[in-house]
């Protein structure tokens, strides 16, 4: 338990996605303008990372590694991150229009969303891992386990950041910072409110 | 025609740089920024593969349908960006370290998807090369001015070299790697404003002198 609560704890606040590896700053900045869209964003990112994971991890393990053809991871994981997405797309439309109307518009930016092909590479990183995790051998519990909590601390930084953004849109701002520089501007205390971790 | 290069080359390096104007690939400007060298080695494998994938793209716009063409530049992209991997792993395995995560990366990087939609899929492959290049080292020296001002104010360094004792570790961080890239996004915005509103004025001047003014 006390291990499952570390991973937890490391994976969503000390190695934050967003605020500390930088990765999926597209959506960060570019989906995070009101509360709703970017909870959306948020879900629809972990949702993906989750069976990304579950995915991309088998596969490398038991199929490249023993084939000798590790090279091809990234052609590969772009590929199954692809069609993940446009089977997931598919699958929601056929059988849950409520979420897909929620969801749909940015499942295909998650295709190029650095957050998913990320975490595909991260997991099969024995040593990353073991700094991250503090785990000494990954396996697909693992895996999947911290696909999940990293979108969930992605989930949690881009809804830190619409809330604090509806408010700073109020403000009077100079035409030069208007739009991104801002909006890095409050990134950058979120990111200095993840250092108590 | 040698003034539409020029007009690609300068659009591509200054007027619409990827990471200063259009804020593309932000994940790998925002990481690797500690160090101005960084910027140099990304830049140039940034720059590879999208002259690379420009070229393919051109070469076979016509060939590739419509409907299937994201998948198809990103497959090109990923290509190139296996062949960038495996030469480093070979030749310059520390660099590989370096830039860790970020290098395979490179194939969700937007600039070079953005490059490949809307340039290289419509123009000649001789434009597309140059188009790629510019943008290349308009993102290279966006990323190695980054670097420089965080390695000089976090690290006292610069290149690796010692310049004085005065450090900020804020520059270091992730908080500073934001802020970083705020105040070079807003100079960016300001220098070229004051730059083109100078051009502006004296384009108009001669029409100022004319009594009434109207043509304002």
């Amino acid at each position: 338990m006390a291990q499952f609560l570390a991973i937890i704890v490391s994976a969503v606040f000390i190695n934050n996605f967003v605020v500390v590896q930088f990765l999926g700053i597209c959506p960060f900045l570019g989906v995070s303008k009101d509360f709703k869209s970017a909870l959306g964003m948020g879900i629809a990112v972990t949702f993906v990372m989750t069976i990304t994971c579950l995915i991309t991890y088998p596969i490398y393990t038991y199929i490249l590694v023993p084939l000798k053809i590790e090279f091809m991871e990234i052609i590969v994981f772009i590929f199954i991150i692809a069609s993940i997405v446009q089977m997931i797309e598919m699958v929601l439309k056929k059988f849950s229009p409520a979420l897909y109307n929620a969801m749909g518009i940015y499942l295909p930016l998650i295709t190029t969303n650095c957050a998913v092909l990320g975490v595909a590479e991260l997991v099969i990183d024995q040593t990353q891992m073991a700094s991250i995790l503090g785990v000494a051998t990954m396996n697909l519990g693992y895996a999947v386990l911290y696909g999940l909590f990293a979108g969930l601390g992605f989930t949690l930084a881009i809804v830190i950041m619409s809330g604090l953004r509806e408010k700073v849109a109020r403000l009077p701002i100079n035409k030069h910072l208007k739009g991104f520089p801002i909006a890095m501007i409050v990134a950058c205390f979120i990111a200095m409110a993840f250092y108590v971790f | 025609m040698k003034n539409d290069y020029k007009k690609i080359a300068f659009d591509g390096a200054i007027k619409n740089n990827p990471t200063l104007k259009l804020v593309l690939g932000t994940c790998p400007t925002l990481a690797l920024t500690t160090a101005a060298m960084n910027g140099i080695y990304m830049g140039l494998a940034v720059t590879f593969v999208l002259i690379c994938s420009n070229v393919l793209v051109s070469l076979l716009r016509k060939a590739i349908p419509k409907e299937v063409r994201i998948p198809a530049f990103v497959l090109i992209i990923a290509t190139f960006v296996t062949i960038v991997r495996l030469i480093l792993d070979y030749f310059l395995p520390d660099l590989n370290d370096i830039m860790g995560l970020y290098l395979p990366l490179i194939v969700v990087n937007c600039i070079i998807l953005a490059r490949a939609e809307s340039f290289a899929s419509k123009n000649g492959i001789l434009p597309s090369a140059l188009d790629g290049l510019a943008n290349g080292v308009g993102f290279m020296i966006a990323l190695t001015l980054m670097g420089a001002f965080r390695e000089v104010l976090g690290r006292g360094e610069i290149f690796g070299f010692k310049v004085w004792n005065f450090t900020l570790d804020f520059f270091g961080t992730s908080a500073g790697a934001f802020f970083t890239y705020a105040l070079f996004i807003a100079l960016f915005s300001l220098i070229y404003g004051a730059i083109a509103d100078r051009k502006k004025d004296k384009a108009f001047s001669p029409v100022l002198k004319e009594p009434n003014g109207e043509a304002e």
